[in-house]
């Protein structure tokens, strides 16, 4: 897919999406600027992890230095007399500074690091979060930093709902994440990444600096997830470490590998899915026949049980996550179709479910066996039409 | 994880938004427009024919919900109560209770929940600094009833900044000053140190006990990630310290002086009430050991706690009857209390309570709760409690002693409370 | 001077338990290349079953062996039962597999047995001896140190001087090869997580008496920490969890003492990274193969 038609599709994209908000009550709004916000972080960490074969524990941390970027900075400006879209903007480029110096950071230490040895660092730095927080008078400790409020602007005020307002920030926020994401990945720098992933030795022959490929994919995945953050921040007006906890970091990875690793649709519906799902579970228990006394212990617990054995069979049942799950329907259907035209069975490789499934990316294991041929699909990666834009 | 914990209402995914989204077209978007537009709140949410609504945000699951998950169970069971005794003004109390796992991303989800989709009249004793910090502006900018936040920051009474919030906690500054008073006029000769979290809880308690006390021969620090607190008794025994301050949550309380005991340090502690209860400190010590080393601690309290209290008496019938005959503890006390005192603001607030009627009736001042202090909400202030008693352990029951204390959160005095604690009238069935 | 041996000694006592989990994630890692996520709440598994068990006989010593052997056993099931839909080619899903186990068993636990803390008293005196005058380690922190080195020596001399252990070995590191010399890879792996799970059981139950009391989360923050500590030692030397666990207890507890415990976590994030700069394999990391 060429850079335009990208920029298109994005564009056409967002206006649907954005069109999209008028169906949706207020707190629907809200909860699609939340999708949208974990989209942000979710699409850079499967890039991340699914392209460059580096593991992340360290997201939610990422995530919060662009909202504390973005925090500090808009109040900096508050207080220099700036308000409406100039301080918006002025936090956003806050939010992608720290959170790129913080990627830049990991990404060099990541250059030098095994899998395992990556996720213990990223693990340790999203548990320091609170602790520097804490410790940095202007983070503000637990409570963390309050922003200005950005109510709807004057224009629109009469037309559309606060929340309304806010999803379409949100999405205008991630559909540019994303695209640059996708501009990326289809890009020379996405090639040279999946050429690092499969054999950092082949590559290195082939006249690729693995190190710099490697800083390259952790910077654009922390200015993402930074960009998440910071719209999180615009949505509550307010950013502090209890948000950001290890489960988040945790969640975010169930949601790409649930949703199929590397691929932007699977990124999506991961974002869905952090958001969604607690009441998809919650559905699910309260239809449950239940006497009133027993709830109250199960209360929360009930559902987080339910979500577990959700999260095990689905990966014990569709190793390629919910994208490749459905690639691999459409490719089925397809080749019954083609089947009966032909008169022979033939069977489609469902190329999205192979390439969800490629190999041992982010794998703790990957560099200490030596160099097995790992048995790539190298089905060339058709450009999947994802609705990422939104 | 937490993020996957609480419930929230449908939502389309994103997979039908966008679905939903190619077929609809531009122009039916614009006739949408106007339907959405007029989608206002109706005049006073949450209150039905026959039942009026609020909900709370609290953990229910994660680590903090082994401190907290009970207060919410004990006021459900203390509304069950109420509403099998007609509710109030014929109308009976449905409280719904959100999980927020004490992560504050998703106490905001859950707070736009109850207020979007299940149009709660009120937010009744939304638990926690960071958690309920990050809904409060949100609460005042939309002119919900923020009643009985359940937490001892002193932010929540600013009448001019947040309206519709009300504190219900005795701020820690103030249990500081009381405790630092009483520490002052007991013990001769002492040298006093602080335990206090790393949060706005330590600070202000510090800050209330060096107003009294002056500067302190050690101030120490814990984590709550890490519950490890040798190093910190430790340096309160080598700085010679013999009357220490906790401000800590009743786990920290128990850890300090299971810590405390095993070094052989032997000093007295007094702790803010977030801390002191004695049944859920006697829980983590254990029955064997922990009466021995609870034995003369002291703590700061505001709500009924004597054995042979009117008020404790009816909420263990309560909690017997209603809330499965669970453990009953301080936080059983301040969830039934907090239950009894909405209902007494929701009686004070006329026959069709409303959001300004609610928010009338506290500031009215005629809503006394149930405390050893009546409530002094007016309209210039949104602080609960004016004051504190001060408790002690003797012989494996928690009393009170002398009488109660108030004070500001600034420097002036801390003087002797000279009336009565709230008495109970109507078997805690507020009347009109 | 008083006052840093006494930060020492508790920094070493704690060393020394996350060093005992530490090793069980070592364990997994040599065995199946899998950093196994759900050490901790299966670990906490294994501790309710001995606290009950301790609870029922009256003796400690036979809630440590109904521990020990419930751990392993949770370690069986969960490796035949969940591991095994793990798939080879995305190795992740193992992570999240894991994760999901996580959830199952942490709210199995709060359902079953609530999310209070329960006290759990250690089975002999924890007040420290005093060393000039100075409380330095009580007899259950000798307990635990001197445990923790007894397996650490026990593991070391299976795996390197029994066949099971060359075994393991060799079904870690070479599984193809090795099932083509008749090692039955998949009875390894299992053996692996047996050990491993015994293992964390054994250290949260000693860890348990320092802590708040026994629920659901006890082990959450062991398993943060001991991950650190495999990674400050090195995934794959048991030796190395040893010593990573000691760096980690005692850097925690002096920047306490000295410094307040707010900052202990970012100085086990610079202790880590500072480690990592210099060994990128952590410290005790076998020479690499070499690579091109």
């Amino acid at each position: 897919m060429n850079a335009r038609r990208t920029l298109l599709l994005a564009a056409g994209g967002l206006v649907l999406a954005i069109g999209a908000t008028f169906l949706l009550d207020p707190f629907r709004n809200y909860q699609l600027a939340l999708v949208a916000a974990y989209l942000c972080a979710t699409a850079g960490l499967t890039v991340l992890v699914g392209l460059s074969g580096q593991l992340s524990l360290g997201h939610a941390a990422l995530m919060a230095a662009g909202g504390y970027g973005y925090a500090l900075t808009v109040n900096a400006l508050t207080g220099a007399g700036v308000d409406g879209v100039g301080r918006f903007l002025g936090g956003i480029v806050g939010a992608v500074v720290v959170s790129g110096v913080v990627g830049l950071l990991l990404g060099l230490a990541g250059a030098r690091l095994h899998g395992p040895y990556l996720a213990g660092l990223t693990l340790t730095l999203v548990v320091a979060v609170p602790a520097v927080a804490a410790s940095v008078p202007a983070l503000q400790g637990d409570r963390g930093v309050r922003t200005a409020f950005d109510g709807v602007p004057a224009p629109l005020r009469s037309l559309i709902a606060l929340e309304q307002w806010q999803a379409w920030v949100a999405l205008a926020v991630a559909a540019v994440a994303v695209t640059g994401l996708v501009l990326l990945r289809d890009g020379r720098a996405g090639l040279r990444m999946r050429a690092v992933r499969d054999d950092e030795v082949a590559a290195a022959l082939a006249g690729i600096a693995p190190a710099r490929v490697k800083v390259l994919a952790f910077v654009a995945s922390a200015v993402t997830a930074g960009l998440g953050g910071s719209v999180l921040v615009f949505v509550t007006q307010s950013v502090s470490p209890g948000a950001f906890p290890l489960g988040l970091s945790l969640l975010l990875l169930v949601a790409v590998v649930v949703g199929g690793l590397g691929s932007l649709l699977g990124a999506a519906l991961g974002a869905v899915l952090v958001v969604l799902l607690p009441w998809l579970v919650g559905t699910v228990t309260d239809a449950l026949p239940l006497p009133d006394a027993v709830v109250q212990r199960l209360d929360g617990t009930l559902a987080s049980l339910v979500f577990g054995v959700l999260l095990i069979a689905l990966v014990a049942g569709a190793p390629g996550g919910l994208a490749g799950a459905l690639t691999a329907a459409r490719a089925r259907r397809r080749a019954r179709r083609a089947a009966g035209g032909a008169g022979g069975r033939r069977r489609t490789r469902p190329s999205r479910g192979g390439a969800a499934a490629a190999p041992p990316t982010g794998d703790p294991s990957a560099p200490a066996r030596p160099a097995t041929p790992t048995p790539t699909p190298s089905t060339p990666r058709e450009p999947v039409r994802t609705p990422t834009e939104g | 994880m937490s993020q996957l914990r609480t419930r929230t209402r449908p939502a389309r995914t994103h997979l039908a938004r966008t679905h939903v989204a190619r077929t609809a077209g531009t122009l039916a978007l614009v006739a949408v427009v106007s339907l959405t537009a007029c989608s206002t709140p109706a005049a006073s949410p949450g209150v039905a024919g026959e039942t009026v609504t609020i909900g709370t945000h609290t953990p229910l699951t994660g680590p903090a919900a082994a401190g907290y998950a009970s207060i919410s169970a004990a006021a459900s069971a203390y509304f069950d109560y109420l509403n099998d005794q007609g509710g109030i003004h014929g109308r009976t109390i449905e409280y719904v209770v959100k999980d927020d796992a004490y992560n504050p991303a998703t106490t905001q989800t859950v707070v736009r929940e109850l207020v979007q989709e299940d149009g709660v009249l009120a937010l009744v004793n939304g638990l926690g600094t960071p958690t309920h910090g990050s809904v409060v502006d949100y609460l005042n900018e939309n002119g919900v009833p923020d009643l009985f936040v359940a937490s001892g920051s002193p932010a929540w009474d600013d009448p001019e900044a947040y309206p519709w919030t009300f504190a219900f906690n005795a701020d820690y500054v103030t249990e500081a000053k009381v405790l630092a008073h009483h520490a002052q006029e007991t013990y001769d000769d002492a040298v006093f140190c602080v335990l206090g979290q790393d949060d706005d809880f330590g600070t202000d308690f510090t800050t209330g006990l060096t107003t009294v006390l002056g500067e302190l021969a050690s101030t120490q620090t814990y984590s709550v990630s890490n519950q490890d607190v040798t190093a910190q008794v430790g340096a309160m025994q080598a700085a010679g310290c013999t009357v220490n301050f906790l401000a800590t949550v009743n786990g920290f309380t128990a850890l300090a002086l299971g810590t405390a005991a095993k070094m052989g340090y032997r000093a007295q502690w007094l702790s803010s009430s977030s801390g002191g209860d004695y049944p859920t400190l006697l829980g983590y010590l254990g029955e064997d050991v922990g009466p021995a080393l609870l034995q003369g601690f002291v703590s700061t309290n505001y709500l009924p706690f004597s054995a042979d209290d009117p008020w404790v008496e009816l909420f263990r019938r309560v909690n017997d009857e209603y809330n499965d005959g669970a453990p009953f503890t301080g936080n059983t006390v301040y969830g039934m209390s907090v239950a009894y005192t909405f209902a007494e603001a929701l009686a004070r607030a006329g026959e069709d309570p409303t959001r300004e009627s609610l928010v009338e009736a506290l500031e009215s001042g005629d809503v006394v709760g149930n405390g050893i202090l009546p409530l002094q909400f007016s309209a210039d202030s949104h602080k609960a409690f004016g004051g504190v008693g001060i408790t002690m352990v003797d012989g494996g029951m928690q009393d009170y002693v002398g009488s109660a204390w108030t004070t500001d959160t600034g420097d002036g005095p801390v003087v002797a409370h000279d009336g009565e604690p709230v008495p109970l009238e109507d078997e805690g069935v507020p009347q009109p | 001077m008083d006052r840093l041996v006494f930060l020492l000694g508790t920094g070493v006592a704690r060393g020394t338990v996350l060093a005992l989990f530490a090793l069980s994630l070592v364990l997994i890692w040599r065995a199946t290349r899998i950093v196994n996520f759900a050490a901790g709440a299966m670990a906490v598994v294994g501790v309710y079953v001995g606290v009950a068990v301790t609870g029922a006989t009256g003796s400690w010593w036979w809630g440590l062996v109904a521990t020990v052997v419930a751990g392993g056993l949770l370690g069986f099931v969960v490796e035949r039962g969940v591991l095994r839909f793990a798939s080879a080619r995305s190795p992740l899903s193992g992570v999240i597999l894991a994760i999901g186990l996580v959830v199952v068993l942490q709210s199995l636990l709060g359902i079953v047995f609530g999310q209070e803390h329960e006290p759990v008293q250690p089975p002999f005196s924890d007040r420290p001896l005093q060393v000039g005058g100075v409380p330095l380690l009580s007899p259950y922190d000798l307990f635990v140190v001197v445990v923790a080195l007894g397996l650490l020596g026990a593991l070391r001399l299976l795996f390197v001087k029994t066949s099971l252990g060359l075994q393991l070995r060799a079904a870690a590191f070479e599984p193809e090869v090795s099932r083509l010399l008749g090692v039955r890879v998949a009875r390894m792996r299992t053996v692996g997580w047996v050990l491993a799970a015994s293992a964390a059981s054994l250290a949260a139950l000693l860890a348990v008496p320092n802590e708040l009391g026994l629920n659901p989360h006890a082990a959450d923050m062991l398993f943060v920490s001991a991950f650190t500590v495999a990674v400050v030692g090195g995934l794959d030397s048991p030796g190395g969890a040893l010593l990573g666990g000691l760096t980690v207890g005692v850097v925690t507890s002096v920047v306490t003492g000295y410094l307040g415990a707010t900052l202990a976590p970012v100085a086990v994030l610079g202790l880590l990274a500072a480690v990592l700069l210099l060994r990128p394999s952590g410290l005790f990391a076998q020479a690499e193969a070499r690579r091109a």
